[in-house]
């Protein structure tokens, strides 16, 4: 059924290695909570030390703002030890060495595991769940919205519903594609047995947690309403919980920097023999080109965040109307944020154009082309930052080259989707979850890229800023462009992650749902834009009603859409009939090796000897595993497998289930 | 197996047949990792820096302490000619060169921190934190001051690993490490004092 069986990639290594996993029994887990619990017991050791440290120093109470910080670094730092930093990092310092986790129980998900498959899934799953947090926010929002007039929550409340629900969906967007796939994908691609600095990799998942537990726990000092932009002046005069989100914010700023690093370096530095950067798999690219931006410019989303603090602890005036001038925040806040978009969706582009490739059995349309887009992005994306501010009062002379530097960003952007048309074109196209998922995605993101242009014009923005329309702009782009591909790329590496096979039926039953529901809940939003719908606030006028009823009602009908996703995902997880080692008869390494994979990914050493998707190309071969008897040289074998024959064969796998 | 952490696999057993990808790309891993990071935090700087220039332009008050300003200005700076020595003697395996250099980067260090401090309890007079320059003087002295500290640590963890026989010639990414580290503390400062004392 794969190439594997007929080709030298097969590795007796890794059908034993699939074989075991069958007899072996399952190791139980021993007390798998006890380093978790330790994080915990020692974060809230810390915690109060901060407190009475910072009391006994400065005076004052524990809900002191002053007093939240040094608590709040003490908690993190011992939280950071207890999960395992002492083991792996301090031990170090005094000259002992590192030990990490190894549990082989499921236990390990709960440890300080250095396993980059570990630590993906780690993410995925932690992401995932506060997708579904900010999901809920979102609902009761639209609730709220449903009808004008104060209904189930209140105006005030209503301003920090929509902070929260906004800084938990970007953290997610921004994190997710990378952290789940690029922490589990990219080593696999790249032929490494790990990242680069896998104890860094480890501490910089340990750092999320405290994200979640900040933002999560501002509500306890009134939370946040200046919404997820944390715009000065408000965010320095609102409620204490803005101290919280600044902290929490700065500590999802360094899990970023630290993750990108490490993909960067281990792209670099530890590609599998013959992977030039010509044959680099897409995915890789986009991780990488991404990681280039994550790691600079997410300093300045700090920068701001610790500007922001300084005004409110320090008693410093950048940002008070006399003095300083909130127009600083906003440029320091965008030249980071506009950014960020594309930290958001250059990964999703790497998902798109990957699973394309694959479901279409062609090779990647315009591989080069789309290597130059993603850098041209990483390129243009820093110097169009002020399109967000033709409203706030600038300097005039700025607004032309922004726009126009703004509108050029869609070259680039168009050639990824002209590479993903011109793959699909005349494809054998096999419709599994994942193509479905990228068909909605190729929709979604139209729609997303061709409204940006209204705003980044000068004299439509001015009448569209800060309203629904810029609301259900965004929405397209980062939901449809980004969620949506990390969706994709939960059903496409699913087979691979878990060893089995989701359930086809239900999963293609979600990418239409979603995909419908999707449009169905922000189409009318266009409209309500332009007819001048403020964005941002809990009531509106009566002329809104209609859109805004539809929009309520399907944005509950994709809210459901999730329970059928999650059902499936944990369904499929446990009790789903097994992928075997490619199901997609896909070439990049990953699929090369057994689902899941071997501790160190690789019993054999991988080596490159082509281009990653020549699909249907006679007697092409992407990479093949080295024998360690040097005597038996290996030989280039035809792949052609029609999708045809795939699909027969994965009817018949399914099958077995029902 | 059981729960219990595991040594760290850094050295790979040969009793088994399954390939295990060379370490040689270790060092280079470090080297552009650190860089990397270092590139990371200048984007932080230049954010602050940035902030100084777009709040303030180039004003200063009359009232800043030069001379103090230029006395810890010259200390950071022979910190880091000590702290490059420092390196250069671990890699020739001159370990006494090497602990008494290191001794004398972290002094410098602390006397700059002192120096520091001092400076700022002076500026809480002269131009506190709510005056429009002493905003951006308290920002970037206190962003540096901070990066000053962890450098200290850093180097206190290396000089007391070193003086416990760690480190040699073969040995030496921790020194080279937190040397570089604290290379860029300096240079963070050669671009922050003019911006504060000198334009
Ligand atoms: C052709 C590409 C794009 C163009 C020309 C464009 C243009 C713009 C402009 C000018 C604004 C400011 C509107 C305003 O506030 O008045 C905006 C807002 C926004 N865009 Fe885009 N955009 C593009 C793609 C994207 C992508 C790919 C994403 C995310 C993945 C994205 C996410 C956002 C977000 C989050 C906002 C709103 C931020 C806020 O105010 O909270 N955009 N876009
Ligand atoms: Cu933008």
């Amino acid at each position: 059924m794969t190439m594997l069986e007929d080709s030298p990639a097969q590795s007796t290594g890794s059908t034993a290695q699939d074989s075991s996993t069958e007899t072996k029994p399952r190791p139980k887990a021993r007390r798998p909570f006890r380093w978790v619990l330790r994080g915990v017991v020692l974060a809230i050791i810390g915690w109060a030390t901060g407190v009475a440290l910072a009391i006994a120093i400065r005076g004052g109470s524990p809900t002191d703002e002053i007093v939240v910080i040094v608590a709040y670094v003490f908690a993190l730092i011992g939280w950071l030890a207890g999960v395992g930093g002492i083991e792996a990092f301090g031990r170090q310092w005094i000259g002992k060495k590192p030990q990490v986790n190894t549990d082989p129980s499921w236990g390990r998900y709960f440890g300080f595991s250095i396993d980059h498959k570990v630590i993906g899934i780690q993410y995925g799953v932690t992401l995932i769940a506060v997708l579904l947090i900010g999901g809920l926010a979102a609902m009761i929002m639209r609730i709220e919205l449903a009808s004008p007039g104060v209904g189930v929550v209140d105006l005030d409340d209503f301003n920090k519903i929509v902070s929260m629900h906004g800084i938990l969906m970007v953290a997610v967007a921004v994190a997710g594609v990378l952290g789940a796939f690029g922490n589990y994908v990219v080593p696999i691609q790249v032929g490494a047995q790990d990242m680069a600095f896998p104890r860094i990799n480890a501490l910089a998942f340990w750092l999320l947690p405290p994200v979640a537990v900040g933002l999560l726990g501002a509500p306890l000092l009134g939370s946040f309403n200046a919404g997820w932009t944390a715009y000065a002046p408000l965010s320095v005069v609102n409620e204490s919980g803005q101290i919280l989100f600044n902290m929490a914010i700065i500590t999802f700023g360094l899990v970023s920097i630290l993750g990108a690093i490490n993909i960067i370096v281990t792209v670099i530095t530890m590609r599998a023999k013959g992977l030039t950067w010509g044959r680099l798999p897409i995915f890789t690219w986009a991780a990488f080109s991404t990681s280039l931006l994550a790691f600079t410019v997410t300093q300045f989303f700090a920068g701001a965040l610790v500007l922001v603090t300084m005004d409110r602890v320090v008693g410093t005036s950048f940002f008070a109307p006399e003095v300083g001038t909130s127009l600083l925040y906003q440029h320091i806040f965008w030249f980071y944020s506009h950014p960020a978009v594309y930290i958001m969706v250059i990964p999703g582009f790497g998902v798109i154009l990957e699973l394309t490739t694959t479901f279409a059995r062609k090779p990647l349309f315009a591989y080069k082309a789309v290597v130059a887009a993603f850098l041209g992005i990483v390129g243009l994306s820093v110097v169009v930052w002020a399109h967000h501010m033709f409203t706030s009062g600038m300097a005039d002379f700025l607004h032309g080259p922004f726009m126009i530097l703004t509108e050029a960003i869609s070259i680039p952007t168009g050639i990824i989707f002209l590479s993903m048309i011109g793959t699909l074109w005349q494809g054998a196209l096999w419709f599994r979850t994942p193509l479905v998922m990228a068909f909605g995605w190729l929709f979604n993101f139209l729609i997303g890229g061709i409204t940006g242009i209204f705003l980044a014009d000068i004299a439509t923005d001015i009448h569209l800023h800060d309203t629904y329309f810029v609301v259900a702009h965004f929405h397209y782009t980062i939901v449809g462009g980004a969620i949506f591909a990390l969706l994709a790329a939960s059903f496409y590496w699913f087979p691979k992650i878990t060893g089995r096979m989701y359930n086809e039926k239900l999963g293609t039953l979600f990418a239409i749902w979603v995909t419908v529901a999707f449009n169905l809940t922000f189409i009318p939003l266009f409209w309500a834009g332009m007819n001048g719908m403020n964005r941002r606030i809990g009531d509106y006028p009566d002329a809104y009603a209609g859109a805004n009823r539809f929009a309520s009602f399907a944005a509950l009908i994709l809210g459901a859409s999730f329970l059928l996703f999650v059902w499936n995902m944990l369904y499929s997880a446990i009790r789903g009939p097994k992928a075997g080692p490619n199901p997609w008869n896909a070439r990049t390494l990953e699929w090369l090796i057994s689902s899941p994979p071997p501790t160190h990914n690789f019993v054999k050493e991988p080596v490159v000897v082509g281009a990653p998707y020549d699909y249907g190309v006679e007697g092409s071969v992407h990479a093949y595993f080295k024998d360690p008897d040097p005597a038996a040289p290996p030989e280039p074998t035809t792949e052609d497998v029609s999708a045809e024959v795939q699909d027969e064969a994965l009817a018949e796998s399914q099958e077995e289930v029902s | 197996m059981t729960t219990e952490a595991a040594p760290l696999d850094t050295s790979h057993d040969a009793t088994h047949e399954e390939w295990h990808q060379d370490t040689s790309f270790q060092p280079r891993a470090n080297v552009l990792g650190l860089w990397l990071f270092i590139i990371s935090e200048v984007f932080l700087f230049s954010a602050f820096l940035a902030a100084r220039f777009y709040t303030t332009g180039t004003d200063r008050p009359d009232d800043l302490n030069q001379n103090l300003a230029l006395a810890v200005t010259i200390v950071l700076l022979i910190s880091s000619v000590s702290a490059y020595l420092a390196e250069t003697s671990i890699k020739f395996n001159n370990r006494r060169g090497f602990i008494i250099s290191l001794g004398i980067t972290l002094l410098m260090g602390m006397i700059f921190m002192g120096g520091v401090t001092f400076e700022l309890r002076e500026a809480a007079l002269h131009f506190p934190p709510e005056t429009p320059y002493g905003s951006s003087y308290f920002m970037l002295i206190g962003l540096h001051a901070f990066h000053v500290v962890t450098g200290l640590i850093a180097l206190l963890i290396v000089f007391v690993l070193g003086v416990r026989g760690f480190f040699g010639s073969t040995n030496s990414w921790g020194v080279e490490g937190a040397v570089k580290y604290w290379h860029f503390v300096d240079l963070a400062w050669v671009f922050i004092y003019p911006t504060l004392y000198l334009l």
